[in-house]
């Protein structure tokens, strides 16, 4: 099947416009009549979920979390970008496109990114209408703050919690919902297959997590908003139950499965503590408008630092290698996330870790605490030479900004970082892989959708700080309840899609298959030991930087871990009860699958874009030596894929990437 | 550290229950609650038994999952943290550990150290949201200039986690500060105050009819709660219900 | 409003309205009581004012008991709710980790306070009704001090009403702050009010406690 995304054609800043202009509408009295599957209540589904009740369709909502409330957006910390230009900074629709798809490293859709800019005043407005507490200035208004890679001041927060705070308020729009009856609410769901009638998606299979019951529901499209699937590496700043299971059940159905390599490993996370490490904690960004990234200039007092002699306070000024301000004067400790990540990971391969397992790099605020604790003497009229009265002004000051995050920090690592200097390390944080969709969301199935971070189209090879946030709600709120008018137009006379047809049956039957064989498998092997297995070999060869050996060898390596796990794992309890091991043993199969695909698209791709990197692409020469080479010539494609049995059989097809309205070039933030 | 934990294992919401003894050797204080019990589950799996079911989610202490009543309090003996923040390390090599799932009527168990929370949900559908159409075609976000402290006070009482802690602290198994911080965000704002009166009464007919206790300020609630929501919520939501009363 | 009573919160502002006003009575209570130390003279005026007036008697006295009678049965309706709002407890509970022992036993000081009440009633108020309205007694204005201070004879008395006053001031510690926090008032003025509230709740039941020793180590001949 050609790929075919649908873009509006038109000037850039007319398709949205024109495009809603254009599609079919459903009248309010038939809306009535269509039911609508949201599979996912994060921000994206969330969102959605609850505007299309509003839009009068009758939705029916799942997560496998208790709460919709829970699902992970929650633990976004750092903010939402919106081109609202508040701080008259300079700030446009045209230039959040453009840092988008520049930070994305030219992999993304213009059109699709240009709508999001468009879209994204919207969210803003939406959310305050909905008590969203945003951070606010003294005056009451608004209050903005710059965030990594871009040059203005268009993220909109609530102190390190943005993400509760956007999720809580569509919650709160679903709760309405829910009260009114038009979102029914289906808590402890997980979604297992997607069925198909005449081609089109026509329901879902779920297993109730609580009594075990396999269930069928109809609905005349079926929407995914279940996230992305970082936690294929074992360890990553996911929720431990964040799965790519409905996606993946979605891929075997006919969704093609795009760019799966693109993976965000985020450079701010705490380090990782031990073997018994069940995830890894996020530090927002945000930390990084303040902090001062380093390492020892010396082995040798990176090795006295490791081994506990030296403490990195009693280190020089001068013995200190602020790495990103050297490599990157211009950007310094703000680099885009894949280049500050790939550098913490140059260093500590180098030899100049701080902790004990030699992978972690400093994150320092005293010379932030200084400069806010001079201010503030000035403002106070206080004496600023005293430098005690200075670290304590400074500290109150960092302690507003990040006080949360700071005191995350000290429970989780028991340090205290208004004193000593931060440990932070790379870690998985996002995936901008995920199903191919059109310009409609629509995925390579008919009437399946595909929104937020389930869905590859915004974001390129890497994501800007404090846009995923934006993905979701955009696509959430603003496009798809639009977009999925014009395909559920022609639905008003279906009627009801009855459940006991010989599609459902089938799909039902798979899943008990599944679920039998499992229950079933006399294996001596916990499924967390298949799990961390896959985890290391994902993080090892196919992470920070790659290189094709490892990536053969990763997929010969998971396919092997794959036969193991049905011969090996054991999953005791019973089908029929609240069970844990199973749900696990049925994502991580699927997880074991993803990654081999995931192994297969990093090793097609040879070139180097954003999160992305080929140590066989880099530039050999120049001021930009050593940098990853983006192969523009030859790669500027999406890589959909194809399920055709087995992740090694998945077929590669191309939807070639256009750029009408940005100029091509190589990322520079030297 | 090796640590002797009691654990309360119930097979299903029917079930009875009862406190069960396991030992566990080579604890980290780097490691955090539940990856004791991680370790712990996966030592029952080797061993031929059913491991111990838990709500757990993000474990960054944001999404609210975690439920375990330890030692006596709800997420442990540490201030400020939920269950999948606290560290073994405030514990000692040769401690006895209780732990039980959170206990209300409002909250049955479901198995083990898992409870049904979703009367939480049900207050909020009562009116837990503002009555604004989802279609972006609202007014400019700064239209309405708000307070900087009362941006920060419903900010404040925002970022409650909904995990229950409160409820299962206190000792009449009161959902006040709960409900309290949801009244108290939306009171504070105001695109909220517009439904206020309607807010307030039905979101206390909800926590009522779900049989949680009365609050009795014994202020428990505010000292467990991880994230430190204060009672000057269920001060504001008691004068709000009480205005709303008379009103209405 | 006709289904305050019947919320959580409307009892719990019940609670706090009627124990507020039996405060109020307490420091009325106090004020005369105090005379009998300072002023026997006075506490036989007032006593008679109190005892005679049609208003205090027919009006007031009633209220008071409606009170009394209410802030007791609301307390044991609220404490039957709360433990059936868990039916299965705790095996270990620690409550003095995040309340004070004061707040979370309510109902044993409240208890206490009620079998006190039912001394109180049959050593004082009992005998001045079957005086005043079965036997029709003639009125004597200066009764009330030598009958009072004769109450206090016995050491065991004495005692008794010693560890009462203690229990009521553990029960008033929590109880007279907290009715600031049900009625929905907490902030800076609050918090002050609450510092005199805990102050209060001390000096009172001590000087009545005072009242009780003084007179028994002042007693006058029958």
């Amino acid at each position: 099947m050609a790929l075919d995304s649908k873009i509006p054609s038109g000037p850039l800043a007319d398709k949205w416009t024109k495009h809603k202009n254009e599609i079919n509408l459903v009248n309010p009295a038939n809306k009535r009549l269509i039911d609508v599957i949201v599979v996912g209540t994060g921000l994206a589904g969330g969102s959605a979920a609850a505007t299309l009740a509003e839009l009068g369709y009758n939705v029916k909502a799942f997560c496998f979390q208790d709460s919709p409330r829970r699902a992970h957006s929650i633990a976004a910390q750092g903010g939402i970008n919106a081109a609202k230009n508040y701080q008259g900074d300079g700030d446009s629709t045209y230039r959040l496109f453009y840092d988008t798809v520049k930070g994305g490293d030219y992999r993304s859709r213009e059109a699709n990114v240009y709508r999001l800019a468009e879209v994204s005043t919207n969210i803003i407005d939406q959310c305050v209408a909905q008590g969203v507490p945003f951070a606010r200035d003294y005056g009451g208004l608004l209050d903005n703050r710059s965030f990594g890679g871009v040059l203005v001041s268009r993220t909109f927060y609530a102190k390190g919690q943005t993400g509760q705070q956007l999720l809580l308020g569509a919650y709160s729009a679903m709760n309405r919902q829910i009260g009114r009856g038009k979102i029914k609410m289906y808590n402890r769901h997980e979604m297992l297959d997607v069925v198909k009638i005449d081609g089109k998606a026509r329901g879902i299979i779920t297993r109730n997590l609580v009594t075990g019951e396999i269930e069928r529901h109809s609905a005349h499209a079926v929407v995914l908003g279940t996230g992305g699937y970082g936690n294929v590496f074992y360890l990553s700043t996911n929720a431990m139950g964040s799965n790519v299971t409905a996606a993946w059940k979605a891929h075997k159905r006919g969704a093609y499965f795009a760019n799966p390599c693109y993976t965000q490993i985020h450079p701010t996370c705490i380090p990782v503590s031990g073997d018994h490490q069940s995830k890894l904690t996020l530090m927002s960004e945000s930390l990084r408008n303040d902090g001062r990234i380093w390492v020892p200039r010396k082995k040798d007092d990176a090795e006295a630092i490791r081994a506990g002699k030296l403490k990195p306070t009693e280190l020089k000024e001068e013995d200190r290698d602020y790495y990103l301000e050297r490599r990157y004067p211009a950007f310094g400790n703000l680099v885009p996330r894949d280049v500050a990540s790939r550098a913490a990971k140059e260093r500590c391969d180098a030899g100049f870790g701080v902790n004990k397992t030699g992978e972690a790099v400093y994150l320092d605020f005293a010379a932030a605490i200084e400069r806010y604790g001079k201010e503030q003497a000035y403002v106070q009229h206080l004496d600023a030479n005293d430098k005690a009265l200075v670290k304590k002004l400074g500290q109150e000051v960092v302690k507003t900004k990040y006080g949360n995050l700071f005191q995350m920090y000290n429970k989780i690592v028991d340090q205290d970082p208004y004193n000593t200097p931060m440990m932070i390390y790379p870690a998985v944080h996002y995936t901008m892989g995920g199903l191919w969709v059109d310009y409609n969301l629509q995925t390579t199935v008919e009437g399946l959708y595909a929104i937020g971070e389930a869905n590859f189209s915004d974001h390129g090879a890497n994501r800007l700080g404090a846009s995923a946030l934006m993905q979701g709600l955009a696509d959430g709120y603003f496009v798809l309840p639009y977009t999925i008018g014009d395909y559920l137009a022609h639905d008003i006379r279906t009627g009801p899609i009855p459940t006991d047809t010989p599609e459902f049956e089938e799909a039902e039957q798979n899943v008990r298959s599944q679920v039998d064989a499992l229950i079933n498998n006399n294996g001596t092997k916990p499924v967390d030991y298949f799990h961390k297995k896959l985890g290391k070999i994902m993080w090892n060869k196919c992470g920070m930087s790659r290189n094709a050996t490892d990536l053969q060898s990763a997929i010969d390596e998971i396919a092997a871990l794959r036969a193991e796990f049905y011969k090996e794992v054991r999953v005791p309890g019973e089908q029929n009860e609240f069970n844990e091991e199973l749900a696990k043993a049925l994502r991580v199969a699927d997880f074991l699958e993803l990654g081999e695909l995931f192994a297969k698209d990093a090793l097609t791709r040879e070139e180097s874009c954003g999160g992305h990197f080929r140590e066989e692409s880099v530039e050999l020469d120049g001021p930009q030596k050593g940098e990853a080479l983006r192969d523009d010539e030859n790669f500027t494609f999406v890589s959909a894929w194809e399920y055709k049995g087995a992740p090694k059989d998945a077929v590669l097809h191309k939807e070639d990437l256009n750029y009408e309205n940005i100029e091509v070039k190589q990322r520079s933030y030297k | 550290m090796k640590l002797t934990l009691k654990v309360w294992r119930q097979k299903n919401a029917t079930a009875k229950g009862q406190l069960v003894t396991y030992t566990i050797d080579g604890i980290d204080g780097d490691m955090s609650f539940l990856e004791m019990m991680d370790m712990l589950n996966n030592k029952l799996i080797n061993e031929g038994d059913a491991p111990v079911t838990f709500d757990h989610d993000c474990r960054e202490g944001i999404c609210g999952s975690c439920s375990m009543f330890i030692n006596g309090e709800a997420h442990g003996p540490d201030r400020l943290v939920t269950t999948c923040q606290l560290h073994m390390r405030k514990f000692k090599d040769g401690d006895t550990i209780t732990i039980e799932p959170f206990r209300a009527a409002g909250f049955p168990v479901i198995k083990d150290l898992m409870v049904d929370r979703s009367a939480f949900d049900r207050i909020q559908h009562a009116g837990g949201f503002i009555s604004v159409n989802t279609s972006g075609n609202t007014q400019d976000a700064n239209s309405i200039p708000i307070e900087k402290e009362n941006a920060d006070n419903a900010f404040a009482a925002a970022t409650c986690i909904g995990c229950g802690a409160c409820v299962a602290s206190c000792k009449n198994s009161s959902a006040m500060l709960f409900v309290g911080a949801k009244v108290s965000q939306f009171a504070l704002l105001p695109q909220g105050e517009v439904e206020a009166t309607n807010r307030v009464l039905n979101m206390v007919k909800q926590m009522d009819e779900e049989g949680f206790g009365n609050c009795t300020n014994t202020g428990a609630c505010e000292v467990e709660c991880p994230k430190g929501i204060s009672l000057e919520n269920i001060a504001r939501m008691n004068r709000e219900y009480l205005a709303a009363s008379l009103e209405g | 409003m006709s289904g305050l009573l019947k919320s959580s919160i409307g009892r719990k502002v019940a609670m706090a309205l009627s124990g507020l006003f039996l405060v109020v009575f307490l420091t009325q209570h106090f004020v005369i009581n105090s005379t009998a130390v300072i002023a026997p003279d006075t506490f036989n005026a007032w006593s008679h004012f109190m005892g005679t007036n049609p208003l205090v008697q027919f009006v007031l006295q009633p209220i008071l008991i409606f009170g009394v009678v209410f802030h007791f049965v609301m307390g044991f309706v609220l404490e039957l709710q709360n433990r059936k709002a868990r039916p299965v407890g705790y095996v270990e509970y620690k409550g003095s980790a995040n309340a004070p022992w004061t707040s979370r036993n309510m109902i044993l000081s409240g208890i206490t306070i009620l079998a006190f009440l039912g001394l109180h009633f049959y050593d004082f108020w009992i005998p001045e009704m079957i005086h005043k309205y079965v036997e029709f007694a003639p009125e004597d204005p200066t009764r009330y001090y030598a009958e009072t201070v004769h109450k206090f004879e016995s050491p065991v008395r004495v005692g008794l009403y010693v560890i009462s006053f203690v229990f009521l001031a553990l029960h008033l510690w929590h109880g007279f702050a907290s009715t600031f926090q049900s009625v929905g008032f907490n902030n800076s003025y609050s918090k002050a009010l609450s510092k005199f509230a805990k102050v209060w709740s001390v000096a009172i039941p001590v000087g009545f406690i005072l009242i009780a020793v003084y007179l028994h180590f002042n007693q006058i001949p029958h």
